[in-house]
């Protein structure tokens, strides 16, 4: 039974970081029906956002745990979110808006390129930086002193504080999202949008600021996901938001894409299935060089099934 | 206008690549222009090196390439050759097949190439074989370690597969069987194994495992991962389960350091132990502090106490290289001077290089000498004469050697 409550910690864990980063892809395709396929990579550079902040402030090493986790980590994580926060809003305006009129392809492709690109960019670019090491191996993210590598044992059971942080902005950001799209005149403004963009824009709506806000409050999601991945990895790498772009991406679709509860929902399950696979399935297939397969089945599963995700809604065909 | 833009981009470009080679260049002129005392034009051979010089694993790959390119320099300013200069073509393989394999194709093409260093995977070393054979080119490995690369998939019945290969450091079947006696010795009867499923690491594992079960050890969990994971954390807490004494893990560094950490981090505190893999300074920078008291082995003795290999070391540092020579440099040294003391015999009344080849082959196989990690020599397999490890424990944030072993 501890092992059950050890691997439900570690799957809440895990999907706590899937979901942030998913909800990004959510939030943008729910406006705009694009699958933003450099999403994983606005997570990286919010990783190495935090880790420049971190540079910038003198790099410390040794600060006492309040300072650490009041005064660093806040610091790293607005040095995350400017630098991803940024780096959206400069591709949004430069690779997704031109091609706004454009077949669902084109603005694909293109994010598919500056996924490529914003990596490439890291690897051969971070190092050139006089005082930044170089990006193209995995470099050792900040300790954090009161987060890195400590542990709090409840019981039989060990949460790395590593994970808190993480479920715990899960939390603190899906109650924010919440608040912000129901509540505020932005965010009304972005369900009007989402639901249709020419009549919101003929309400008196400017559809442009939507679209760039969207891109803006996924890019900070992701910001947090990056600083709660190189706290818990201890590294950060150019190729970091690849595979946890993709899983996310499977994540918001499982969830209903479109829907931000459902992107939460999404990357808990994936996380679940992921560390439960590797637990519970017997022989070989268990070994947790299978979990993605029995993660990626568990999409199909759902897709052909539940089409609109877990947590969609049917999409009705606008007029 | 348009005309114009084109010119002086063109230009410029001559330009800047002229100075990129100038650069290149520049101390392997001086140290030839040096020793060669006027008179007689110089022909030009190329050693080349095929090793991971970017991505995850550059650290190792890295140390490779400035080995080679410290023995070229020596055997340059010492005219080891004479009537020869030597020079370096460094290929990426980015420790992928592919990569490799035009790499390979790229300097197979190159009629100055001689004869190879690398590369650092043995599944990029897979890769590479056919086609270096077939150009008739010597491929000198300091760091594949698979045994099937030079005796053949079926090793019951070792069969050399391919004449231009060899290797300067020993193989998982003597590694893997080391580690698990270096374990039994100390106490540690129930280990769980991880490995990557790559060549290297499931190749370790088997052959820790045979050894460790025959010995009285008991596994008490054997996993899988992929190269590519970042969470270990489901893996690990089921391993945790068995309560095993020590972690034997298959694979490179990028993987472990971070496994070693997440280990520590769920509660799981006893050692990670590798191979040649992770023993590298960077496992203990991703592993972080908990580090202490995981291990590895590493073929040969350590580089920095033998006395062979500390006129390595010094000049090495001397030559200010940015990079450490990681786990192989002294390997990747020891196979750059085996081809350059073929080399002495097999260029000596050559009149270009290509005709030159297939002597070097035969020649490389009939090096002796004493090396930076001890005799070089190799044996019909073309493998490594020497089967001496040694066991690193990583103790204050550094990998200091516990056991150095020639093991039978």
């Amino acid at each position: 039974m501890d092992l059950f409550f050890q691997q439900l910690v570690n799957g809440l864990s895990l999907g706590s970081l899937y979901g942030l980063i998913a909800v990004g892809y959510t939030v943008v395709y729910g406006i705009v029906q694009l699958i933003n396929f450099a999403h994983g990579e606005v997570f990286m550079i919010g990783a190495f956002g935090a880790f420049t902040t971190w540079l910038a402030i003198g790099q410390p090493q040794e600060w006492s745990w309040p300072m650490a986790i009041f005064v660093m980590l806040p610091l790293m994580v607005l040095g995350g979110m400017i630098a991803a926060v940024g780096i959206a809003l400069v591709m949004e305006r430069f690779a997704y808006r031109p091609l706004r009129g454009a077949p669902r392809l084109a603005p694909l492709i293109s994010a598919i390129g500056v996924s490529i690109a914003l990596q490439e960019a890291v690897r051969l670019g971070y190092g050139l930086i006089p005082g930044f090491p170089s990006a193209k191996s995995a470099i050792p993210f900040p300790h954090v002193t009161g987060i890195t590598g400590e542990t709090v044992n409840l019981g039989a059971l060990s949460v790395q504080k590593s994970a808190v942080f993480t479920i715990g902005a899960l939390v603190v950001c899906t109650i924010f999202l919440g608040w912000f799209v129901n509540k505020t005149k932005m965010g009304r403004a972005m369900k009007a949008t989402s639901q249709d963009p020419d009549t919101a824009r003929l309400m008196g709506i400017n559809v442009d600021r939507v679209i760039m806000v969207a891109f803006a409050v996924g890019a900070a999601l992701a910001a947090v996901a990056g600083v709660a991945h190189g706290l818990r990895y201890n590294n950060i790498d150019f190729k970091m938001g690849f595979l946890s772009g993709l899983k996310a991406f499977a994540a918001a679709v499982l969830g209903g894409i479109g829907n931000i509860n459902g992107a939460v929902v999404g990357g808990l399950v994936l996380g679940m299935v992921e560390v439960f696979a590797t637990t519970y399935i017997p022989g070989q297939f268990g070994s947790s060089a299978w979990k993605d397969v029995w993660a990626f089945i568990l999409l199909i599963l759902v897709l052909v099934f539940r089409p609109q995700g877990l947590l969609g809604a049917r999409v009705v065909d606008r007029a | 206008m348009d005309r114009r833009t084109f010119i002086l981009a063109g230009a410029s470009l001559a330009a800047a690549a002229l100075t990129v080679t100038a650069c290149g260049t520049r101390t392997e002129s001086g140290g030839a222009g040096s020793g060669g005392s006027g008179g007689g034009a110089t022909k030009t051979a190329k050693i080349g090196v095929i090793a991971p010089l970017s991505g995850d694993l550059s650290a190792m790959g890295l140390g490779i390439r400035n080995s080679v390119e410290l023995a070229i320099r020596q055997a340059n300013e010492s005219n080891a050759i004479p009537g020869w200069k030597l020079e370096m073509a460094a290929e990426d393989d980015q420790a992928a097949p592919d990569t490799g394999r035009n790499a390979a194709t790229k300097l197979g093409g190159d009629t100055s190439v001689v004869a190879v260093v690398g590369p650092l995977n043995s599944s990029v070393g897979q890769a590479l074989q056919p086609v270096l054979s077939g150009a008739g080119i010597a491929l000198i490995s300091p760091a594949n370690t698979n045994p099937t690369l030079t005796k053949g998939a079926d090793l019951a019945n070792p069969k050399r597969t391919y004449e231009n290969y060899f290797r300067t450091c020993t193989t998982d079947d003597v590694q893997g069987p080391f580690a698990a006696k270096y374990l039994l010795d100390t106490g540690v009867k129930e280990v769980a194994t991880i490995h990557d499923k790559k060549a290297y690491g499931q190749g370790l594992v088997n052959a820790f495992t045979e050894y460790f079960t025959a010995n009285g050890g008991t596994i008490s969990a054997a996993e899988t991962i992929n190269p590519e994971d970042k969470d270990f954390s489901a893996v690990i807490s089921k391993v945790q389960g068995g309560n095993p004494k020590a972690v034997y893990y298959g694979g490179e560094y990028p993987v472990a350091g971070p496994m070693s950490q997440q280990m520590k981090g769920a509660g799981l505190n006893v050692p990670l132990m590798g191979g040649d893999g992770i023993y590298d300074g960077k496992f203990i920078e991703l592993a972080g502090p908990n580090s202490t008291g995981d291990l590895a082995t590493s073929v040969g003795a350590p580089v920095d106490t033998l006395d062979s290999a500390k006129a390595f070391v010094d000049a090495y540092k001397a030559a200010g290289f940015s990079d450490g020579y990681s786990a192989y440099g002294a390997y990747a040294y020891d196979a750059a001077n085996a081809i350059i003391d073929a080399l002495k015999k097999s260029l000596a009344d050559a009149n270009d290089v290509a005709s030159a080849r297939k002597a070097t082959i035969e020649e490389i196989g009939k090096v002796s000498f004493s090396g930076a990690t001890g005799d070089v020599a190799f044996d019909e397999f073309g493998d490594s004469k020497a089967r001496v490890l040694t066991a690193y424990k990583v103790e204050g944030g550094k990998w200091t050697p516990a056991k150095t072993e020639d093991f039978k």
